[in-house]
């Protein structure tokens, strides 16, 4: 299976996983051999032969106080801690991942009383408990098992748990019900295999901890019993002639350092290696700023306004592919002027509008042409100290998900302060009422006691007022709203429709509004852009495109949105589907889909024609650019 | 005829257990007592704003979630245990995130066996069949079956959603915001799908939505929820042309429409009823313009005002055609 190979070549990248697998292996395959080695019998004693010291004749690691060859009790004792060690992981894991599904599964009373019980062993110190178990069930190696096995219990369950509860309100759990799973069957194939990577992880880091607490015991002579030799019985064994003889301790103390160490530093690339974000590369840091390239030639603005595109291009280059997700784009909004942008998920609304500020993440993002400028200053390759006096003083955004900008533990109130006082010296009084300005700016009901709220106290509607007094807190001249009302219900995006409307008229900001609704376009924006691949396909005055829609993309988009009081009819859907980014076509990006398509849109690039107030980008427009300019 | 669907005073109260002291505490009504009917081959929409109970009902309809009160008859016949299984090849649910709704660690092919096997008892050549009918049934390429649900766009994975809610060959679908997460141009093509399937199929829907638009095209029928109540009931082409009931009215006029200025339907203090403290009377009483002192006294009934078309409340809008009610 392909994902095998990929968990082991991100084992392998990690050098000290790497090493600490190749250290285990050969400890296990020793211990493995162990019976078919040519050593000596590990429990003869011969005392006359006591104390033998290291490399001598017959020994090669010396002799005990009771004159057994070391070396073989060595291997015969990693054998045994080796397995003690991982059959008690194997219980722990199994007996702890069961408790764990079952109380996360089932929920409710059942989780409450199996998780009080597993709180009430987690109160105990670890070892007491182990040893206060040995001493109940008595001493011997499978107690001691038992009693590591134990007091290792809680510790999975509690991680199988959080991760069963997780998957339990998933939809593909319901889904399963529904297609007549019973319970059992619905713990066995649905919820098992998601949690297994997590119960390999716990294992692989634990597990030298298990055998490190086997030897524990052993040491205090609760474990493996005489003549029998575990690691921690030679160590204990040995603990009398430490001064005298201390070949005898160094040599399984030496084991036990080598196995716990390799085997931690196993389980620490385990762990790395099947957590699903290190797969995606999100554990690199990320640059404060976006990326430029190297070979970027700074072009001036092409038209006037506040804030102007010119020739945007962003790429992502991941591995060996390279998305074009902003390849070319011009645009530009004056103070008081709504722009909206328009156009399907991938189509490169969100990485056009975070490349402004130099937000798009990097690696992968990189700016690799054209300019923006906000009034006379270039904002691409600008010093990161200029973006951060920029960012959010002059160009704000507001994000589909409130949560982006707010901090789940601080009060909304306290984040504003906070946004505030990074741009000026604002005294906490004078912070405080200007915060709740804004929050009644915001239309915030009862702003007063609000100011005191955490996020999660809110509903989704007035998180998203917040995140919009947020983005207002400087007085900014540009905000860049990226589908603020996606998430919201149609009673509170008319709500803040109003507001931004209002804000726009009242104070001359500028917004640049990202959506995919028309309605939202058409009530709220002077002009649209509508992007397709990456380009825009089509721009001008929102009434004119809403009229007559030249590009043959916005004739069809429009068409398949149902349009409130249009009673019950059948949509013209567009089929197919957008194309990827990374692996855009020659000519027209929407050749494939289009109906007017002729042998001319697949030749080569298409420019983005432009007359009068209206652009278009395609060869055969549905209306010709003229008729519609009257 | 006998309904599809019927419904009787189905509700749902969560409880919120009791304190460690006090007395037990009287829990949240997520649903108040709904009575509605679904005729064979018709579409019953459910609009609704977020947390208004629309999830909570459908749920009740195909036995993921106990009702508190009333019941559930299917086709005449009462569905009274609380086991998925018993419902589930009978009324069917496809849900709003493709994606989540398909498990990320089985292949397509064993999503879709599921059904085949565990509430239809087929063997593997007759589910290989069947499930090479569904598949172009819904326009999905056979070599899909072998591939894991990570691999498909949204609209790809709503069509697997659709297919294996079509194997367990229940005749009611509910559709719980099943193109909410699609870009409009698959929405359309999901939404075309589903027409095509309900008239080849003769199928019965039940399609929730917050979109008044998309539920519009698709329905016979709409009833709005408002706070765990259907407060209106009527015909898709009359509801939002011709509301009765003023949260009708304020959806209506909230949803953008291209041309309509920008003036906000209410006032901006208004806030939503608290569920763990509901007001007495009406619950739209707050943000209601036409609300009178009767409304905040006693709660209005689902009554109808003209043919086929109900609401709940004391004082409804007149029809722009006629007399009020
Ligand atoms: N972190 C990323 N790594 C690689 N590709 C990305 C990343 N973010 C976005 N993209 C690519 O950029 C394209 C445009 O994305 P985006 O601007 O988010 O579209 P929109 O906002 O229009 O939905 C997408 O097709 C996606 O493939
Ligand atoms: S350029 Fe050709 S293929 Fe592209 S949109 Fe225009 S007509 Fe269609
Ligand atoms: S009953 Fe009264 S408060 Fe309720 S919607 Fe009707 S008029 Fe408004
Ligand atoms: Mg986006």
């Amino acid at each position: 299976m392909s994902g095998v190979r990929q968990f082991l070549a991100l084992l392998a990248r990690n050098r000290l996983a790497l090493a600490g697998l190749v250290v285990m292996g050969i400890v296990v395959a020793l211990a493995v051999l162990t019976p078919v080695l040519p050593l000596a019998d590990p429990d003869v004693t011969n005392t006359s032969n006591r104390f033998v010291p290291p490399f001598s004749e017959g020994a090669l690691l010396g002799t005990d106080h009771l004159g057994r060859d070391l070396l073989s009790r060595l291997m015969w004792g990693t054998r045994l801690s080796l397995a003690v060690g991982f059959a008690a992981a194997l219980v722990a894991a199994t007996l702890g991942a069961a408790i764990g599904i079952i109380a996360g599964y089932y929920g409710g009373r059942t989780d409450n009383v199996i998780m009080r019980g597993v709180d009430m062993l987690m109160a105990f110190p670890y070892i007491l408990l182990a040893l206060a178990i040995v001493a109940a069930l008595g001493p011997g190696l499978i107690n001691a098992l038992i009693a590591v096995a134990a007091v290792n219990i809680p510790f999975f369950a509690r991680n199988i748990r959080g991760i069963t509860v997780g998957l339990a309100q998933k939809e593909f759990v319901d889904a399963a019900r529904l297609s007549g799973m019973s319970d059992a069957r619905i713990i066995l194939t649905e919820i098992l295999p998601n949690v297994v990577p997590v119960i390999v992880i716990a294992m692989s880091t634990t597990i030298g901890w298990m055998i490190l607490e086997t030897a524990g015991l052993s040491f205090l002579g609760l474990g493996s019993q005489p003549p029998q030799a575990d690691l921690g019985s030679m160590l204990g064994e040995a603990r009398s002639a430490l001064i005298t003889n201390p070949h005898t301790s160094v040599v399984p103390g030496m084991m036990i350092l080598v196995i716990v160490m390799a085997i931690n530093l196993l389980g620490d690339g385990v762990r790395d290696a099947l957590d699903p974000r290190l797969k995606s590369g999100a554990l690199n840091r990320p640059l404060p700023a976006t990326l430029v390239a190297q070979d970027r030639t700074p072009v001036p603005a092409h038209a006037d306004g506040i804030l102007t595109l010119t020739d945007l291009q962003t790429q992502f280059h991941v591995k060996d592919r390279i998305y074009r997700a902003v390849g070319g784009v011009s645009l530009n909004v004056r103070p008081g002027e709504a722009l909206g942008i328009i156009g399907e998920s991938g189509s490169g609304k969100s990485v056009t509008a975070l490349s402004v500020m130099g937000l798009v993440a990097s690696p992968p993002g990189i700016v690799t042409g054209g300019s923006v400028h906000y009034r006379d200053q270039d904002l691409i390759g600008a010093p990161y100290d200029a973006l951060r006096r920029l960012r959010g003083a002059e160009v704000a955004y507001i994000f589909q998900d409130p949560q982006a900008t707010l901090h789940p533990l601080y009060r909304v109130g306290d984040q504003l302060i906070e946004a505030i006082s990074a741009h000026r010296h604002i005294s906490r009084a004078e912070g405080r009422a200007k915060a709740l300005d804004l929050l009644e700016a915001v239309r915030i009901p009862n702003a007063a006691a609000r100011i005191n709220d955490y996020p999660h106290e809110m509903s989704g509607g007035m998180r998203q007022r917040v995140g919009i007094a947020m983005a207002l807190a400087n007085d900014p001249e540009v905000i860049i709203a990226d589908e603020p009302t996606t998430a919201l219900d149609v009673t509170v995006q008319a709500q803040i429709l109003s507001l931004l409307d209002d804000l726009r008229r009242d104070r001359g900001l500028a917004i640049i509004f990202i959506t995919h609704d028309f309605g939202v376009v058409g009530q709220l924006c002077d002009r649209v852009a509508v992007m397709y691949g990456g380009r825009i396909v089509e721009e001008g005055p929102t009434r004119a495109i809403l009229d007559s829609p030249m590009h043959p993309y916005t004739e069809r988009l429009m068409a398949c949105v149902p349009e409130l009081g249009g009673g019950r009819r059948r949509l013209e859907a567009i089929p197919g589907l957008p194309p990827a980014v990374n692996d855009l076509p020659p000519g027209c990006a929407f050749a494939d889909r289009c109906d007017r398509v002729q042998a001319a849109c697949r030749q080569g690039a298409i420019p983005l024609d432009r007359k009068g107030d209206r652009a278009v980008r395609c060869l055969f427009p549905v209306t010709e650019p003229q008729e519609a300019a009257q | 005829m006998t309904p599809a669907l019927r419904l009787e005073n189905l509700s749902k109260t969560f409880p919120l257990g009791r304190t460690l002291f006090g007395p037990e505490r009287p829990g949240v009504r997520a649903v108040h007592p709904v009575t509605l009917e679904v005729a064979r081959g018709e579409t019953l929409g459910i609009v609704g704003e977020s947390g208004c109970g629309k999830s909570t009902l459908a749920r009740m309809l195909v036995g993921l979630l106990a009702p508190t009160t009333g019941s559930i008859e299917i086709e005449g016949a009462a569905l009274d245990t609380a086991d998925p299984a018993a419902f589930g090849k009978r009324i069917q649910y496809v849900f709003q995130d493709p994606i989540s709704s398909l498990n990320p660690r089985k292949t397509i092919r064993q999503i879709m066996e599921a059904p085949l096997k565990l509430l239809h008892g087929m063997d593997r050549a007759q589910r290989a069949a069947r499930i090479a009918e569904i598949f172009d049934l819904v326009s999905l390429r056979h070599e899909f079956l072998d591939r894991y649900p990570h691999e498909f766009s949204g609209g790809q994975a709503q069509r697997i959603g659709i297919a294996r809610a079509l194997a367990a060959e229940a005749r009611i679908l509910i559709l719980d915001e099943p193109v909410s997460a699609l870009d409009v141009s698959v929405q359309a093509q999901v939404l075309n799908l589903l027409a095509d399937l309900k008239a080849e199929l003769d199928l019965t829907y039940l399609f929730i939505s917050h979109d008044l638009a998309v539920v519009e095209a698709v329905s016979d029928r709409i009833a709005v929820l408002y706070f765990g109540s259907v407060v209106e009931l009527g015909r898709a082409e009359d509801i939002f042309r011709a509301p009765r009931h003023p949260y009708t009215k304020l959806l209506a006029d909230s949803a953008p429409v291209v041309g309509r200025a920008l003036t906000p339907p209410e006032a901006k203090e208004t806030e939503l009823p608290d569920p763990l403290d509901p007001p007495k009377g009406c619950a739209f009483q707050a943000r209601c313009p036409r609300a009178t002192a009767q409304c905040g006294q006693e709660t209005p009934t689902l009554a109808e005002l003209a043919d086929g078309h109900a609401a709940a409340c004391f004082h409804p809008i007149a029809p722009p055609d006629g007399p009020a009610g």
